[in-house]
């Protein structure tokens, strides 16, 4: 059972080794996508294995919990394993078309591949240590793949987003001190009952505003998201939309896993200060891309706006936010990923992203364009889209509980996305080029255009599909709900006996 | 640098610290010491050389790039931890196999996995900081 746990992370790892010593030879690139499928294998492994039992849990080495390092998955986990996975394959394939052979022969699958690599482990770790130590990974992967390429706007951008990650970092790593001073554990599963059994509930409360600081830098909440937009616009594509799918998730993911198994001695401070939160990043998100013409930026500031929504759902705190906020996480990924893929193929049609500069789109790339509206305006929340099951039962969440300003608050924003995706469509589609051509890829031979419009229309279609066929996946999120909300599993599982 | 005192302690510096890292490896696990703290003293070896000879001769010496190093050592890191596999024990599973013995006061010494895994870690932090160092005084 433990090694279901293990390969999601070990598959990535050993595939960078091995791409990384054939980085200079084609195969190199084979590789990364042969190795990509495996982990979609392994993770969906996980995931059934996950469906039978509820909660799966590991010992590694054999150390018994508390005291070893725990592996575990529950809902939450599996499903969030599983869709890196999906993100992974749909860029691996991506970046068989956009990357040139000279960032390859730096070793640019290695360092994806221990990105994805250092997501799953977050993921699927039990232990708080141990998630600072895969959020270290992710950091260096995720720097180097920033700069990797070179340029001055790079450069630049890379060293923003590395000074604010150590910041948010540092303040993660002061808290786990002090808990650990204070508890003597870092089991997760374990201090769930340290914490409430702690003697000065006060002090609990300062170092969960310490975790709460640390992972909204990394999950990009108002007001400590200014590096995200700072540096998303300049990596290559491929980079860009895992970077704008998976990280700043794994912030919301330890966010939700930390607010709802450790922190929960004084719900009506730290998720009141969470609902405000939210509100505010989804509105300054969504300004921030109305003032915006380029098209990553736009898309940027909307991953700040739509962190906003998943929060929400773990800040209202009842079974119906979690679960539209779990449903919110799993659809906002495959979007989000996808806008960006969009992003990369409109600029090898068009020459570049700024929307001023490029138009005329939809005349001479009519299938881009029918691409494009599918994650657009799920984004956006439109009927019967995914989007629009995700926003709906946020809002019905925030109903039931009165919330009639935060209700609102997200209609708005919902219908301000639609004003910057319309943009977006209006400039980059209808608009003729402002150069009066007609934009065609001929200046990149058909493989490229080919390998970077399948992984988006594999991730539309499953846009589509969650949209006209909601049921399977609101159940799940439903259990994964409860799950949070009750994790007696959870800790028995890990533990092996009731605490 | 072109000091004829330094070069010349140099050749011995090098063997002396090349050895004193593989001991700290090799005494690791039940005696302060191990992979991590025996590749830092690794490195510190060669770095003393590429000071001594420059970087360029440095990297001969290494015969393989540090990058390549580096993951070849994680791959031995990964299989050490996989190999509790096939005795169907959890990841990362010390395995111990003692000759003349069945304990640590008892063998004469022992063959293990983590061993194996401490070689990986010794290379990757070798090649990891060699391929930093090397970088930085090539650009200077």
């Amino acid at each position: 059972m433990s090694w279901v746990l293990v390969m999601p992370i070990a598959v990535p790892f050993a595939t960078a080794v091995v791409a990384y010593l054939a980085r200079n030879y084609p195969s190199g690139r084979w590789i990364s996508l042969a190795g990509s499928v495996l982990s979609l294998v392994a993770s969906s492994v996980l995931m059934v294995a996950v469906l039978g039992e509820g909660v799966i849990a590991a010992q590694m080495s054999n150390w018994n919990a508390p005291f070893g390092i725990t592996l575990v998955a529950d809902y939450l986990s599996a499903v969030m394993v599983l869709i890196t996975a999906i993100t992974g394959l749909a860029t691996a394939i991506y970046a068989l078309g956009e990357i040139p052979e000279d960032t390859e022969s730096l070793g640019f699958y290695a360092l994806f591949q221990v990105l994805i690599a250092g997501v799953t482990g977050a993921f699927l770790t039990g232990d708080l240590f141990n998630l600072y130590v895969w959020f270290e990974v992710m950091l260096i992967a995720s720097f180097s793949l920033l700069v990797i390429g070179g340029g001055k706007e790079r450069l630049d951008a890379g060293i923003k987003y590395v000074a604010l990650n150590l910041v948010s970092t540092l303040v993660f790593l002061s808290g786990i001190g002090l808990l650990y001073g204070v508890t003597g554990t870092l089991n997760m599963a374990d201090l769930r009952g340290a914490v409430a059994d702690a003697e000065n509930q006060g002090l609990m409360t300062v170092i969960a505003m310490m975790f709460m600081v640390g992972f909204g830098v990394k999950a990009a909440v108002f007001p400590l998201f200014f590096w995200l937009p700072a540096s998303y616009h300049t990596p290559y594509f491929a980079i860009s939309a895992v970077f704008a799918g998976l990280l700043t998730k794994v912030g919301v993911y330890a966010l939700m896993r930390m607010f709802t198994l450790v922190f929960v001695g004084d719900i009506g401070f730290t998720h009141e200060i969470l609902i405000w939160v939210s509100v505010l990043t989804m509105f300054t998100g969504v300004i921030g891309a109305a003032a915006q013409t380029d098209f990553r930026k736009i898309l940027s500031f909307h991953i700040i706006s739509q962190i906003g929504y998943m929060t929400l759902g773990l800040a209202l705190y009842t079974p119906l936010a979690l679960m539209g906020g779990v449903f919110y996480l799993v659809h906002h990924i495959i979007v989000k990923a996808n806008l960006f893929f969009v992003a990369g193929l409109a600029k090898q049609y068009a020459g570049d992203t700024d929307l001023n500069r490029i138009g005329g789109l939809y005349k001479s790339a009519p299938l881009l364009a029918a691409l494009f509206i599918v994650p657009a305006f799920s984004l956006a929340g439109f009927p019967p889209l995914s989007g629009f099951w995700a926003k709906y039962l946020i809002v019905m969440a925030a109903i039931e509980l009165e919330q009639w300003f935060v209700a609102f608050m997200s209609l708005l924003v919902g219908l301000l996305t639609i004003f910057s995706m319309t943009k977006i469509w209006g400039m980059a589609f209808w608009k003729p080029h402002p150069d009066g051509i007609d934009p065609t890829p001929d200046r990149a031979p058909v493989r490229v255009t080919r390998a970077m419009i399948t992984p988006i229309a594999g991730l539309a279609a499953m846009t589509i599909v969650i949209g006209f066929y909601p049921e399977p996946f609101v159940q799940f999120a439903e259990i994964a709900a409860a799950q949070l909300l009750d994790p007696t599993q959870y800790v028995t599982t890990v533990l092996g006996v009731q605490p | 640098m072109n000091s004829i005192i330094f070069t010349a302690a140099a050749r011995l510096l090098v063997a002396l610290l090349f050895v004193f890292s593989l001991f700290m490896l090799l005494r690791g696990h039940h005696l302060p010491g191990g992979g991590f703290i025996g590749g830092l003293i690794g490195a510190v070896a060669f770095i003393v050389y590429s000071l001594a000879c420059g970087p360029a001769e440095a990297r001969l010496a290494l015969r393989i790039t540090p990058e390549v190093i580096a993951m070849l050592g994680l791959g031995i890191a990964l299989l050490a931890g996989m190999f509790s596999f096939f005795l169907g024990d959890p990841f990362f599973t010390g395995q111990w196999y003692w000759v003349g013995g069945d304990s640590y006061e008892t063998a004469a010494f022992s063959l293990n996995t983590v061993l194996v895994f401490d070689i990986g870690v010794y290379l990757v932090v070798l090649g990891g900081i060699l391929s930093l160092t090397y970088a930085f005084e090539e650009e200077t």
